[in-house]
């Protein structure tokens, strides 16, 4: 079984990440499970939800302590949270971010990866919307889902336009984060 | 079965699962919180989906009340509400339990104030344990779903006929995204046919529910109540198995097991925890350790003669509780199960935890934990009942 913890800001889409994923995942033959730290949720204030993915059914329904994969939406999150929070060694933290991973002094043995998600959302949706971009980052950081289950995920979601702007930035931050693999 | 998953929101399946059972009247209030059960059942009306009244009131006493007239007069009937919202029909569940109106109702564990907290435990409906209605525990999404079309064969059955609720643990399961089957209207026009009372309100032929009976009566129709929750724990096995025909799944029907047979400790609990516990008895398991899973699927009507039967090999039984009576230090599983083993020949130490009070989490080393102490038990060492997830620095 593989945990991803998404943390974001109220409003930054991050639940809706995390179901995508969950959506895309199951297309790709694998149990999902997806929910968020259920809070009461404020625009801006810092927010998480989870991903499950496994090769078997999912029956587990604590929240996520030892992710495999974290997904930062927002850097300014970096000073707030404590985003390595009970990362595996040999996990990956992806931060959306102008700067380079050595940047970020986070305190664990995870690899720290990063991209500028908004950059690639401005380009492609024209909204600095980053969730998308950021899950399509995730497929290539990973490997573990097909980014075209991500963009069908999406493009059912959102029909039309909207979702093709989408799915575009899903395969570029895709090709990104696979090409460093 | 895959192929026939899709990856939808707990509440959806839920919604989707009504929606197929074809009531002719729902009434809910859209207070905060609620779910988007509701939510997705209004629009399943307005979007003509549904051939139903769609009743959007102005509080859950009016919900309530207002299905009860619809009940009475023969309508299939449905709400779901929450916590605070449950806690405020609470009157108005004895008369739909005692005019024997099989209502359903999705109830969204969730905790109740104060302090405020919107957050998961089953201290609601466990509130509600004398007022006459069915209680059933979901596992998991799929059987939040399954259980709406089986509480309304189980609750209509002529040799039934009392309102019953579907409850399924709040945002935990309410909220999570995973695949289910969503339930299909061929199979359901099959499982369930339409409601046909044979007594209902009638302008042609009038009649009365609910009305008065003086000291000389009144404990009949209180003895033919309980008579009929007996006839429940029949229908719920029986119906449980139907619907295994049907659809082909299984949830277990009064109770399930999980590494039952041999095993010496053994772990009882109610809703969305079964699925942590099942993980963590694999992994004790793996370890060499003798403990296994009694689920109560349902709480009222209390199945002590299938619980009996069940922990005839236990050395320790373990109850876990999302509720506390407070001033008794139990959870109403605890105290329940200690009643139904008491005047048997069976002697086994129960001792009762009560954890994810308010939504807080309970990740596998708490059940661990619990585990750890049950062994304490099984060598001889008393343990009472207590809070099992207690913050060390505030307890």
């Amino acid at each position: 079984m593989k945990e991803i913890r998404i943390h974001g800001r109220g409003g930054q889409g991050s639940v809706t990440a995390a179901e995508l994923l969950a959506v895309a995942a199951f297309e790709d033959g694998k149990y999902s499970q997806a929910f968020p730290a259920f809070g009461v949720e404020r625009r801006g204030a810092p927010v998480m939800a989870f991903v499950r993915l496994s090769e078997k059914p999912i029956r587990l329904r604590s929240q996520i302590y030892e992710p495999d994969y974290v997904i930062v939406q927002d850097a300014t999150l970096v000073d707030v949270v404590n985003v390595a929070a009970g990362a595996k060694p040999d996990g990956i933290i992806l931060i959306n971010t102008e700067k380079k991973a050595e940047s970020f002094r986070l305190e664990t043995k995870a690899a720290v990866k990063t991209l500028d998600a908004t950059k690639l959302a401005m380009d492609f949706i024209g909204k600095p919307i980053v969730n998308t971009t950021l899950i399509g980052a995730f497929a290539g950081v990973s490997g573990l889902i097909n980014p075209e289950s991500i963009k069908n995920a999406v493009m059912e979601r959102f029909p039309g336009k909207v979702g093709e702007k989408n799915a575009a930035a899903i395969q570029a931050a895709f090709d990104l984060m696979e090409a460093q693999r | 079965m895959r192929k026939r998953m899709v990856v939808v929101e707990g509440s959806y399946a839920v919604a989707h699962a009504v929606k197929v059972c074809k009531p002719n009247v729902i009434s809910a209030y859209p207070i905060t919180p609620q779910t988007h059960i509701v939510e997705d059942l209004s629009q399943f009306a307005a979007d003509g989906e549904m051939n139903c009244e769609y009743m959007n009131v102005e509080s859950e006493f009016s919900a309530i009340s207002a299905l009860i007239g619809a009940s009475a007069a023969g309508a299939r009937t449905y709400s779901s509400t929450t916590s605070q919202g449950l806690a405020l029909m609470h009157e108005a569940l004895f008369n739909a339990s005692g005019m024997r109106l099989p209502i359903i109702m999705t109830v969204v564990n969730r905790a109740l104030s104060a302090p405020i907290n919107i957050w998961n435990d089953q201290q609601d409906s466990i509130s509600q344990r004398d007022t006459g209605w069915i209680q059933l525990y979901a596992e998991d999404v799929q059987e939040s779903a399954d259980m709406v079309p089986q509480l309304y064969k189980i609750a209509e059955d002529p040799d039934v006929l009392l309102p019953a609720m579907a409850c399924m643990d709040g945002f935990i399961l309410s909220h999570v995204y995973e695949p289910v089957i969503l339930l299909e209207q061929s199979i359901t026009d099959e499982f369930l046919p339409g409601y046909s009372p044979e007594f209902a309100l009638d302008p042609r032929n009038p009649m009365s529910f609910g009305a008065f009976a003086d000291p000389s009566t009144y404990t009949e129709f209180r003895y033919k109540q309980e008579k009929a929750m007996g006839s429940a724990l029949n229908k719920i096995e029986e119906v449980a198995r139907d619907f295994k025909d049907n659809y082909g799944r299984y949830h277990g029907g009064l109770i399930d097991d999980y590494a039952l047979d041999d095993a010496e400790i053994v772990i009882m609990a109610m809703g969305s925890v079964i699925g942590t516990i099942k993980d963590t008895i694999d992994i004790l398991r793996s370890e060499g350790e003798s403990v296994g899973l009694l689920k109560v699927r349902a709480f009222r009507p209390f199945p002590a003669e299938a619980i009996r039967a069940a922990l005839k090999n236990a050395k320790v039984v373990v109850t876990i509780d999302k509720n506390i009576s407070v001033g008794k230090n139990e959870g109403a599983l605890c105290t329940e199960v200690k009643a139904c083993l008491h005047n048997t020949d069976l002697r086994v130490p129960v001792i009762g935890f009560m954890i994810g009070h308010g939504g807080r989490d309970i990740p596998m080393s708490t059940i661990k934990k619990i585990f750890n102490k049950a062994k304490l038990v099984e060598k001889g060492i008393f343990v009472e009942s207590e809070f099992g997830d207690l913050r060390e620095d505030l307890a």
